[in-house]
């Protein structure tokens, strides 16, 4: 019962984690339309600047955290002035082509500017683990799990009540009678990149905290499809659900099926077997909207 | 100016190379690649094999995501059963090469029909996760079904056999390969005169207006699927050969982006762009890789630049073709063509 209440609330922890990155994933598709293939690299390059403001700076974390913002949000308005605007509205192909074009560049420069090392992160939270009743929950999954938390519940509040938030919302509505409305539509694009760019960044950081950074650290990425796809590729609450729950399955599937079969790595495959099955009996996911096709 | 551009027949308006010119040039570049191992060294030689192999399994995703408009993001995992079924078939059952591969292609086609299976109820950008997902599984099923692909360390593949001829070497294997690449690029240029092919192509178009016209879209998607992993079973049928040994790794998740990155940079929905985009996409890192030799004479430290270098010029390519010449290299061979064809008057 313990191993798998432990099992059950370390998912939980992973999942908000994922659920963190399947947000700015799920912004960028709403508005914009584009599956977002370098978001794993652009939580590298985010952490990268966290840690470079860290090491080489020596800036405390909430600096570091705001530098790492700050860079992300110009690289995501970047990538979408100078890449994606000009493929507005081009065939899926080129739309996913060219983000995994990116994501290749990203590492690439990472490789350049800060090597292919594996980094840690300096000390950052305390090191006294927490005790949920029977459940050890070591600090450095804690805290980067409530820093999650603090951010989804953030970006809540955001899309809620700021005046930006709700333009960004009309746009992922109905483009058109947002336009029409007066809305910056193109200012819009930009905005959902630039917070795609910093909720990675942040995701980034959180990620670097517990196992250290690489340039590799973006294969991560991969990991929200199961969780989009659950959730539905347009919702953000969807997002949440989603990361949770593939989170417990990854942590239980690891920690039931992996001494049964040979060689290991099911946590790795059953959230995409799961995909499979979501994509098979509801495209849409939980809450994504149930697109109708007409001539 | 070229003047006198007509046809007296049917078949002649139909021919698959239409004017003296280009079967002129169609049987230079016959010769060429027949007279090839000639000149080249052995250099030279691994890497046209490695073209020819890549080539293959090219066309195949061509025909799926270029000409029937379904995205793939799994083709590497596809050639991974061609290149492991062949790799069972050639020892376990003992199977000689010229039945080991069309087995690899046939089993890759197995497995083709069984993906292409959701792509009925999906599609665009969702297809592609899908197949992202079947890409995960194949490449986990390849590293722990250790009974039948032999884990991490793979298989050890005897080389090819022909009566009196063993194929051991990049020279021998060349022929092989290339007689292979013909058949397979001729049989492509033909599908899509066929009715089979213009339904895929009436599929990407509009998938429901081409249903409305009487296309079976179910069987048409699956059909797509089939031929297309056929293409890439049988390129890891000819890998099996060229390199004697399979492992999980020789199938990665960005083989498949590469496959995607040379039918984009060629030119989407087109025979020669799957030409062009191979042999670019595999030559650019290699030319990358002589300079940074090159430059390591001038700096010690060139060579740690090269491995960032090439994702980065490969990023770029992608991105690059996209943005300023979304119908690739294939677009810009037909505009230098027609320059000259109409030359001396502007278009």
């Amino acid at each position: 019962m313990d191993f798998l209440l432990q099992l059950v609330v370390s998912g939980v922890v992973t999942g908000g984690i994922y659920a963190l990155i399947a947000i700015g994933f799920v912004v960028v598709y709403k508005a914009t339309g584009v599956i977002n293939f370098a978001t794993g690299e652009l939580m590298m390059i985010g952490a990268f600047f966290a840690w470079t403001a860290m090491t080489a700076l020596h800036a405390p974390f909430v600096v570091a955290l705001a530098v790492a913002a700050i860079g992300a949000a110009a690289v995501g308005a970047l990538v979408e002035r100078v890449v994606l605007r000009p493929l507005m509205g081009q065939r899926a192909i080129s739309v996913i082509m060219v983000t995994i074009g990116l994501s290749s560049i990203f590492k690439g420069i990472a490789q350049i500017v800060w090597s292919g090392e594996y980094r840690s992160f300096p000390q950052i939270f305390p090191r006294r683990p927490i005790l949920l009743g029977p459940v050890l929950l070591p600090s450095r999954h804690a805290y980067p799990f409530l820093i999650a938390l603090a951010a989804i519940a953030l970006l809540a509040l955001l899309f809620r009540f700021t005046r930006t938030g709700v333009a960004m919302r009309a746009t992922a509505d109905d483009q058109a009678t947002a336009f029409g409305m007066g809305i910056d539509v193109r200012r819009m694009f930009s905005f959902s990149w630039i917070l795609a760019a910093t909720t990675a960044a942040l995701a980034g950081i959180v990620i670097g905290t517990i196992g250290g950074i690489s340039p590799q650290l973006g294969a991560v990425g991969l990991r929200i499809f199961p969780v989009v796809i659950l959730g539905g590729l347009d919702s953000i609450g969807g997002a949440l659900v989603g990361g949770v729950v593939m989170g417990i399955l990854e942590n239980l599937a690891g920690g039931y099926l992996d001494p049964l079969l040979p060689g290991g790595g099911v946590k790795d495959v059953v959230p995409f077997a799961a995909l499979v099955l979501i994509l098979m009996v509801r495209p849409y996911g939980l809450f994504g909207t149930r697109d109708i096709e007409r001539l | 100016m070229r003047i006198g551009d007509f046809q007296e027949s049917y078949a002649a308006d139909e021919a698959l190379f239409r004017t003296a010119t280009q079967r002129v040039w169609v049987g230079v570049l016959g010769v060429a690649l027949a007279a090839f191992p000639l000149v080249a060294g052995e250099y030279l030689l691994y890497l046209a094999n490695l073209v020819g192999v890549l080539l293959i399994g090219a066309l195949g995703l061509n025909i799926l995501t270029g000409y029937t408009g379904q995205i793939s993001l799994g083709h590497a995992g596809f050639m991974g059963v061609g290149a492991y079924a062949t790799a069972i078939a050639a020892t376990r059952l003992g199977l000689p090469f010229w039945l080991a591969i069309p087995a690899g292609g046939a089993a890759a086609c197995a497995a083709g029909a069984v993906v292409g299976v959701p792509s009925l109820r999906i599609k665009g950008l969702y297809l592609a996760i899908a197949t992202l997902a079947a890409q995960v599984i194949f490449e986990w099923v390849f590293t722990n079904w250790t009974g039948v692909t032999g884990g991490i360390r793979g298989l050890n593949v005897p080389p090819a056999r022909l009566p009196g001829l063993v194929l051991d070497t990049d020279l021998r294997t060349y022929y092989l390969v290339l007689v292979v690449v013909v058949l397979h690029a001729y049989a492509a240029a033909n599908l899509f005169r066929t009715r089979v092919g213009r339904a895929f192509v009436a599929v990407r178009d509009r998938d429901l207006s081409a249903e409305l016209i009487g296309v079976n879209l179910f069987r048409t998607k699956i059909l797509a699927f089939m031929v297309s992993s056929w293409y890439a079973g049988v390129a890891g049928g000819l890998f099996v050969y060229f390199t004697k040994v399979v492992t999980p790794e020789s199938f990665p998740l960005t083989l498949s982006i590469q496959f995607l990155a040379m039918i984009i940079v060629g030119g989407l929905g087109s025979i020669q762009g799957a030409i062009y985009g191979t042999v670019f996409v595999t030559l650019v890192p290699e030319g990358l890789r002589s300079l940074a030799q090159v430059a390591q004479e001038l700096a010690p430290d060139a060579m740690t630049f090269f491995h960032p270098m090439r994702d980065i010029v490969f990023g770029a390519m992608i991105v690059g073709f996209l943005v300023f010449e979304p119908h690739g290299l294939a677009e810009l061979v037909n505009r230098g063509r027609r320059f000259f064809a109409l030359w001396p008057f502007p278009k």
